[in-house]
Order: structure tokens, then C-alpha cells, then sequence
């Protein structure tokens, strides 16, 4: 079986600027995939180039077994690519719009009822026969990601799709696109909002100047990069043995980094027999973020 | 609505290997129809004020040919600048509104291949362009008589000039970035080479100079081969014309679809 993607030594210049530096990458089937980094980090060159938008300096990218620059045709019915911009054209409405799109895949009037199904997954129905410049930002936000599943195809990728979206909206673009990857479609996101990545995706790259900087299942890289934080408000002083895992520490308030769970045994037993008493205390699990931060940097900030 | 359509009764059966092309040809002739008022009845009535205003002028102080009125030589030149006007007006305002817009890039994930998008563009700015010409002289013929001597050339130079200006209109619409630009290509190139084609005069009435000067203008031979039709008069053989022209088509196709196959400033 093809991989859904597949990317090879890909490089991309502009003039003196290197937006990609050797990117290697396998997306397989079905994958719910994040690509993650902070602006500038290449991953928007990154889908342009899978889409045929550019042409990479050097390398080659596959879309379900097919080259993107000679075998186009097939990369691009096998790809829907939801753009970042919210762009539209205003001489249609949404379901023609659609309509066009589904078309210039090859498909007719026998793609209507995915059509209709795409319309109401995304909460379009009532505006089905509205004018595109007549939506509001969220709505066209839908509209724009039905344009790219219009063709229904088994890739697809989305340029952060939930910027600038408010919450309800946000959930329910997750609950249709998790429906798609549970169908069989192999997803690609971009987002701003790791907290997404974490709980939907199954595997993260994370980006940073134009390289892959970890690549790993989200599970994998929340255990290996991130810690475990248990913040404590003590009445006395803390031991001396435990100084060594002091992350931070603010008026009464010190957090300990903890790279295993069970640590939280060893020092509860050493306050004990120290005799200091515990008024507060809170265990914080590790996130997306601070692998993010950990890997990227938290100069840029925590920018998907 | 469907019955606005005019070609609603291909939907059903087309075949996906022509579904691309046809539907972004169906999108294209959608686009300007919908705003009929503005692409195609506006310059009807901008034609038929240039006939009122100049025959009522010149009417009894020009005579180009004998036994033709200047009301009735007139007629097809107008015709045919509405016509290459529009459709110059039709790929390239198309084109350049869905760069600025954006969107664009939806055409462009499109597995739709260069030779499609080239005729797609094409068919619809020609049918804009024959649509606005026909109309013309359905109007003009309720004030004046114009014969149709030649009516095989009449269509060639129709077919010819609409294909010509937008093949141009792709071109500019490719080449353009900004609103702007496309309105210095539409007033600096395109307006002085219809107005000084011979639509308002016979070139034979310029001074030497001017005739030479108009004869190494590409928009001459199309109104004149045109007009050729219509009398069975024109100020060069229309041979010379349809040469002319056919080569200025070829030539710009060529540019177009070779800028097409580059991704010259679509996919940069």
C-alpha cells in the first residue's frame, strides 16, 4: 500500500532563502498527522509544494504513489487542501461553488448526494443557496473547507483551519474531520492550537527553520520531552535532597520537574520524614506545549 | 433559473474526461452572465451611443465607399471593437479579480491541465464578445440597413478577433498583480490600438504616414477583414487580413500556453 504521503530530500529556495533544508517524511493511510512550528518554519511552503502550488528546489513528494510534478493529475484528485486564507469567489453560492469545484475533479451530477453530505457535516445547510460574499468569517471558513473535501479526496490537509474560529465552531470542525479520518481519509493539520494537535493527532512532526526537529507518536514525544511538574506549598523549608528537582520557585510556592510519575512517592516520603507539612499541592501533566517550547524554543512562543 | 443556463443540458452528459474543462468554461460564462447588465448590456448601449452621436455628425460630411451610408460603415467597426473589447475584458478581469481575491488557488489544485484552461478561458471570453457584437447589430439594424455580403467572413474575423483579444485578456490577467496594471494594459494598449483601427474611418483618408503607421496595427486587419464581409469592400484583400490575424492568434497562443505550462506568476 502507497503511503498517503511520502516525502523525499525535499528542499525549496527563494533566491538566497532556504525555506526548506532536507525534509524527509512519511505520512502513511489514515494517519492523523500535525505538522507543527512556529511561523516561518516552512510548513505552509511544505503544503504548497505537495499541492503543485511551487516547485521544489530539489527532492521529490508523493501523493498516494503519485509524483506531484509528473504525475500531477493523480496527485492532485488524491489531495484536498483547505488554504489558510479565507478566499472565495463572489459570483456563487456555496453549493455551486462546490458544484465547480467537484467538477473540475471530473465529477458530475453523481457526486451531489457527498455534496449534500459535506454541506451538512459542516453546519452549511442553511446557507447552502447563500451567496459566498455574503458570509460571515465562520461561515466561510466551512465553505472553505467543503471546497477541498468536495471531490472526496483520501488525503486531506488542512493550513490551520480553526484560526480565528470560535470555540463551538472549532468542535465542530474536529467531530467532522475525526468522521473523515475514521472513514479512512488520512488527515494533515496545521494549527496554532496544540492542545488540538494532542488530543486528535497520532503523530506530530514539530518544524523549525525549515527542518524537521522531532517526528514521533504525540505519546512518545509528551513521555521523552516533557515533564511532569508537581507544584507544593509548604509550612516549612524544603529538604535539601530535593533541591535538585526545583524547576521553580515563587514566594512559598516551589515546582518540582518530575520526569516519572513515581517520583511523587519518593518525595512525599521524604517531607514526611522531614516532618514539613504539605498545605497545597497539585500535579501537572505534561502537554504539547511544553515539548513544543522544549524542542522549538519558547523564544518564538508557543506559535503552531 | 436553469433555463439562464444556456448550456444546463450538458450537465448530465459530459463525461468526467471533459467534466474539467467543460465546467470551468460553464463557471466562466456563469460569471459574466450573472452580471449581464454590466458585461454585456452596458457596452451595447455605449456602441449604439457612438453610432447616434457620430452619424448624426458625420452622416451628410463622410462617404467612404459608394453606396454605403457612414451610419452603415460604422456598424460593423463598432461591432467588432465591442467585441474584442469584451472579450479582452472577459479573461482578463476574471483572471486578475481571482488573483487578487485569491482564490484562485482553488483552480489551481485542480488537476485541470494547461491546454483546458487555456480553451475554457477562451471559449467564454469569445462567447462574451460574439454576444455583445450580434447584439449590436440586432439593435443597429432597427435604424439602419447593413448589408452581409460575405457572410463566411463576417464569422471567420467574428471567430478570429474574439479568440485574438482573449487569448490577449489570459495573457494580461496572467502577467497583471494589481487592478491597476490591468487598467494601464486596457487604456495604454488596447484602447489606442481599436480607436486607431479604422472603427470610425477608412485608413485611405489618412495621410500617407498614418496608413502605414495603421497598417502595422493588428486591430486593423480584424475590423477591416470584418467590414469585408459586410460590403465587400475593405481597404486591403481580406486574405491579407485573415493571414495577419490568424498569425497574431497563433503567435499569442503560443506565449499564452507556454506562460501557462511555466506557472509563470500562477504557481511562483
Amino acid at each position: 500500500m502507497a503511503a498517503a504521503i511520502e516525502i523525499t530530500g525535499i528542499t525549496k529556495r527563494f533566491g538566497e532563502f532556504e525555506a526548506l533544508r532536507g525534509i524527509d517524511l512519511q505520512i502513511e493511510q489514515g494517519e492523523f498527522f500535525a505538522l507543527l512550528g512556529p511561523n516561518g518554519a516552512g510548513k505552509s511552503t511544505l503544503i504548497s509544494l505537495m499541492a503543485g502550488l511551487q516547485q521544489a528546489t530539489t527532492g521529490h513528494i508523493r501523493i498516494m504513489g503519485h509524483d506531484v510534478q509528473r504525475d500531477y493529475q493523480r496527485a492532485r484528485h488524491a489531495l484536498g487542501v483547505v488554504p489558510q486564507e479565507l478566499v472565495f469567489d463572489p459570483f456563487f453560492n456555496v453549493r455551486e461553488m462546490l458544484r465547480f469545484q467537484a467538477g473540475y475533479f471530473g465529477r458530475g451530477p453523481e457526486n451531489d448526494p457527498w455534496i449534500d453530505e459535506v454541506i451538512e457535516g459542516l453546519g452549511l445547510t442553511d446557507k447552502a443557496h447563500t451567496n459566498m460574499r455574503k458570509l460571515s468569517g465562520g461561515m466561510k471558513r466551512r465553505a472553505l473547507i467543503a471546497q477541498a473535501l468536495a471531490h472526496k479526496p483520501p488525503v486531506i490537509v488542512l493550513d490551520e483551519p480553526t484560526a480565528g474560529v470560535d470555540v463551538e465552531l472549532r468542535q465542530m470542525l474536529w467531530a467532522f474531520i475525526q468522521q473523515l479520518n475514521q472513514q479512512g481519509h488520512t488527515i494533515i493539520l496545521t494549527t496554532h492550537y496544540l492542545e488540538e494537535a494532542e488530543a486528535l493527532c497520532q503523530r506530530v512532526a514539530m518544524m523549525k527553520q525549515g527542518r524537521i526537529v522531532a517526528l514521533d507518536t504525540t505519546r512518545a514525544l509528551l513521555k521523552n520531552h516533557a515533564t511532569k511538574q508537581l507544584s507544593l506549598r509548604l509550612a516549612g523549608a524544603l529538604p535539601t535532597q530535593l533541591l535538585s528537582l526545583v524547576k521553580q520557585q515563587q514566594g512559598d510556592e516551589v515546582i518540582l520537574g518530575l520526569s516519572e510519575l513515581t517520583q511523587v512517592e519518593t518525595i512525599l516520603r521524604v517531607l514526611r520524614e522531614a516532618k514539613v507539612e504539605i498545605q497545597d499541592m497539585q500535579l501537572q501533566e505534561a502537554d504539547l506545549e511544553d515539548v513544543f517550547l522544549n524542542l522549538v524554543g519558547n523564544q518564538q512562543g508557543a506559535q503552531g | 433559473m436553469k433555463w439562464l443556463n444556456p448550456f444546463f443540458w450538458l450537465d448530465d452528459i459530459v463525461t468526467p474526461r471533459w467534466r474539467g474543462v467543460y465546467t470551468l468554461f460553464k463557471k466562466e460564462l456563469l460569471r459574466f452572465w450573472r452580471v449581464a447588465f454590466q458585461t454585456v448590456a452596458s457596452p451595447i448601449l455605449t456602441a449604439l451611443l457612438y453610432l447616434l452621436i457620430f452619424s448624426h455628425v458625420l452622416e451628410s460630411h463622410v462617404k467612404v465607399y459608394d453606396q454605403v451610408s457612414y451610419t452603415a460603415f460604422l456598424v460593423p467597426g463598432l461591432m467588432m471593437m465591442s467585441l474584442l473589447q469584451n472579450a479582452f475584458a472577459n479573461s482578463s478581469s476574471s483572471l486578475i479579480q481571482s488573483k487578487v481575491m485569491g482564490n484562485i488557488v482553488f483552480l489551481l489544485l485542480t488537476p485541470i491541465n494547461t491546454l483546458s484552461f487555456f480553451v475554457a478561458f477562451l471559449a467564454a471570453s469569445m462567447i462574451r464578445g460574439l454576444l455583445v457584437g450580434l447584439s449590436i447589430y440586432l439593435v443597429a439594424l432597427c435604424f439602419v440597413t447593413v448589408p452581409t455580403v460575405y457572410p463566411g467572413w463576417i464569422l471567420a474575423f467574428a471567430l478570429l478577433g474574439s479568440a485574438l483579444l482573449g487569448t490577449f485578456g489570459i495573457i494580461a490577467g496572467i502577467w497583471a498583480d494589481k487592478f491597476d496594471q490591468m487598467a494601464a494594459f486596457q487604456n495604454f494598449v488596447i484602447m489606442p490600438l481599436t480607436f486607431l483601427s479604422g472603427v470610425f474611418y477608412s485608413i485611405h483618408s489618412l495621410p500617407p504616414f498614418w496608413q502605414a503607421v495603421s497598417q502595422l496595427n493588428p486591430f486593423f486587419y480584424m475590423i477591416d477583414g470584418f467590414r469585408y464581409g459586410f460590403f465587400g469592400h475593405g481597404d486591403v484583400s481580406p486574405w491579407l487580413s485573415l493571414g495577419v490575424v490568424a498569425s497574431f492568434l497563433l503567435a499569442l497562443a503560443w506565449l499564452c500556453l507556454k506562460m501557462l505550462k511555466s506557472g509563470y506568476k500562477l504557481r511562483s
